[in-house]
């Protein structure tokens, strides 16, 4: 019993970056913009958050400072996909690479190598109570942030104009939609949020940075979108999943009953869940209508 | 010929300078001119190079730019680096450049998934001292091997966490079970068994070298069931221990400060008497490969236990420190050999009965 608390407790810690980061990314693909930059934009907001929470000693400046840096990024995408319609998987592996560099840069610059400091971080709301006891990022994250944007993408204005757009851009156009500024606004929207994701790891879940503290966690989202077939509580679900077969396999691992299971076998185990879960239930998936396809006045 | 897109020739001419400038290696800043190095022994400082696969932020190839650096800073060596070299053909290129064009007297690195390139390197340039980490042996005439061999401290540390437990569960979270691993592993094992025969030690392998909220992820798993002391071979796990409020061992450099109420003490590598045994020989121009695994020994220096904190939370008995500093001189006098064990600890290790 014990064991099954701190299950759910610790599915639901490491499933937060991955909701913000895959709620982020669904919304841009809804406007038919894949963002492969995801992995660096978590990175980016990893280390953003970090570095101004390290100068300031505050992790909600911190905070800012991410989401700052993930608006830049959005803006980056949009310049290259939107504006200047360059295909969506150089531009996504493009800005992936150059915000990883980037972060790494400077973080030589700044600590040249050596260790750097721990920050003041995000304390745990509820302390000692099981399952409840969590970071605030985690409460928004499921609490607000999940149902406002399954609001807004069902029942807004926005909602609307992000899926005319990412069904039929033609169409969206002709009834006087922006083609341009929903595209922008999702990769704003999409790339904060993807930000926020990964500066849950340096101010709350770690309080530090180390170099590749992503770790292909924006990989795993982009999976996810797709799992959740571009719905919101689908990729909820699919979060929880992912996190929860992950910190199921961490507890055998170590239990003496399973001892005989490879290794291997236990740290596959949430990938394959995902696949398994995918192929069962993924079939006829149906992409977003003008999904990759950058968008011009004919 | 088409209309010409004057835009989306920039956007495909910036995307592909993102990816090359992300792409390349980052160089180090240029040393010191040799003439304000004023070597000790009197004679001209050497020449050394460092070759890195991984960023200089990974603690592994850290020590090693930390001692050259030092070296470099009493004035034996001129000092110079390429890091982030990669995994995918960069070290041999790298190297060649390296030998060819800076004629290094040596160069360091690590060789650990790029055996083949540093060996073929080193053949052909006989004149040049390579000195790698590897976990392969030697490669006559002048290619020599090192590897972290700190699997003193890790039983001294193993003997601190079998005494303070209370719950007799002990965690343990390292990167992937390769030997040099294993040893460490097995040698903090062996260390809290020796004080404590009940002591259950839970071990996790991450299969990564990096990935701190998994590390942390896997200590509170530990923590969840009953560990009470953690061993934080990888990045992540103090971080567990300070939420928790449980003791801790850090590694590869003195971590007291990340928790000054959680970590007991850390194990330490230090490559310094390894980089100078190497200038020795080549000084006295009596370079020839050898395995040079007993400069990274405790007993040589190239390996200890960070000074013992007992400020921690919970403190720590006199009597257990006592014994293992008793310890420790015992390691240092080479009356007690710590055994090597290479295999891969279990899941969940208990004395068998």
């Amino acid at each position: 019993m014990t064991t099954l608390i701190a299950l759910v407790g610790a599915a639901l810690v490491s499933a937060t970056p991955l909701l913000y980061a895959t709620l982020g990314e669904l919304v841009t693909e809804r406007t038919g913009i894949l963002n492969l930059g995801i992995e660096g934009t978590m990175y980016a907001g990893a280390f953003a958050g970090f570095l101004v929470a390290a100068s300031t000693g505050s992790p909600w400046l911190g905070l800012l400072g991410a989401v700052v840096v993930g608006l830049l990024s959005g803006l980056l995408m949009g310049l290259l996909t939107v504006t200047f319609g360059v295909n969506q998987h150089v531009a996504g592996i493009g800005t992936t690479l150059l915000l990883i560099g980037l972060s790494e840069f400077v973080n030589r610059l700044k600590y040249g190598g050596g260790a750097v400091p721990q920050i003041a971080k995000f304390g745990l709301l509820f302390r000692d109570v099981p399952v409840a006891e969590q970071y605030l990022l985690t409460y928004i994250g499921f609490l607000v942030l999940a149902p406002v944007m399954w609001w807004v993408l069902r029942g807004s204005g926005f909602g609307l104009r992000v899926r005319a757009v990412g069904e039929n851009p033609e169409a969206a156009d002709a009834a006087g939609i922006s083609v341009t500024r929903t595209r922008y606004a999702a990769l704003l929207v999409g790339g904060a949020l993807t930000a926020i994701g990964g500066a849950v790891l340096t101010l709350a879940i770690l309080g530090s940075f180390t170099l590749n503290i992503t770790a292909g966690r924006g990989w795993v989202s982009i999976a996810l979108v797709i799992f959740a077939r571009w719905r919101v509580w689908p990729a909820v679900f699919g979060a929880l999943l992912f996190a929860g077969v992950d910190a199921l396999q961490l507890q055998l691992a170590i239990s003496s009953t399973f001892e005989s299971v490879p290794r291997e076998l236990l740290i596959a185990l949430p990938y394959l869940v995902v696949v398994a879960t995918l192929a069962i239930s993924g079939r006829g998936v149906r992409y977003p209508g003008a999904y990759l396809r950058p968008y011009r006045r004919a | 010929m088409g209309r010409i897109r004057p835009f989306r020739v920039v956007a495909i001419a910036f995307a592909a300078t993102l990816a090359l400038a992300a792409c390349g290696g980052n160089t180090g800043q240029p040393s010191q001119p040799a003439g304000s190095a004023t070597g000790s022994q009197g004679g001209e400082a050497l020449k050394v190079y460092g070759a890195y696969a991984t960023p200089i932020e990974e603690p592994w190839d850290g020590v090693i730019h930390t001692a050259l650096q030092a070296a470099e800073k009493d004035g034996e060596i001129t000092y110079d680096y390429v890091d982030n070299i990669g995994y995918s053909g960069g070290m041999e290129r790298t190297l060649r450049d390296i030998a060819q064009n800076e004629k290094p007297d040596v160069i360091f690195g690590d060789a650990f998934g790029n055996e083949a390139a540093v060996r073929a390197v080193a053949k052909d340039f006989p004149d040049v001292a390579f000195v790698f980490g590897s976990g392969e042996p030697e490669q006559a005439p002048n290619l020599s091997v090192f590897d972290n061999w700190i699997h003193d401290p890790a039983y001294l540390a193993g003997m601190l966490s079998g005494g303070v437990t209370k719950s007799n569960v002990l965690g343990v979270v390292g990167g992937y079970p390769v030997p040099e691993v294993n040893r460490i592993v097995n040698a903090y094992v062996a260390g809290a068994q020796s004080v404590n025969p009940q002591v259950q030690v839970k071990v996790t392998f991450l299969n990564s070298w990096f990935d701190p909220t998994k590390a942390k992820q896997a200590a509170l798993a530990q923590v969840s069931q009953g560990a009470d002391v953690l061993f934080a071979e990888r990045a992540g796990v103090i971080e567990a221990a300070k939420e928790k409020g449980l003791v801790s061992i850090g590694s590869m450099a003195d971590q007291k400060d990340q928790a000054p109420e959680s970590v007991m003490t850390s194990i330490l590598w230090d490559m310094r008497p390894t980089v100078e045994a190497v200038l020795d020989q080549v000084r006295n121009d009596k370079f020839e490969a050898a395995n040079l695994k007993d400069y990274s020994f405790m007993k040589n220096g190239g390996s200890s236990l960070a000074p013992i904190n007992t400020d921690v939370k919970g403190g720590i008995p006199q009597d257990l420190v006592t014994k293992v500093q008793e310890m420790e001189k015992k390691i240092l006098s080479g009356e007690f050999t710590t055994p090597v064990d290479e295999n891969t600890p279990k899941g969940s290790n208990e004395l068998s009965s």
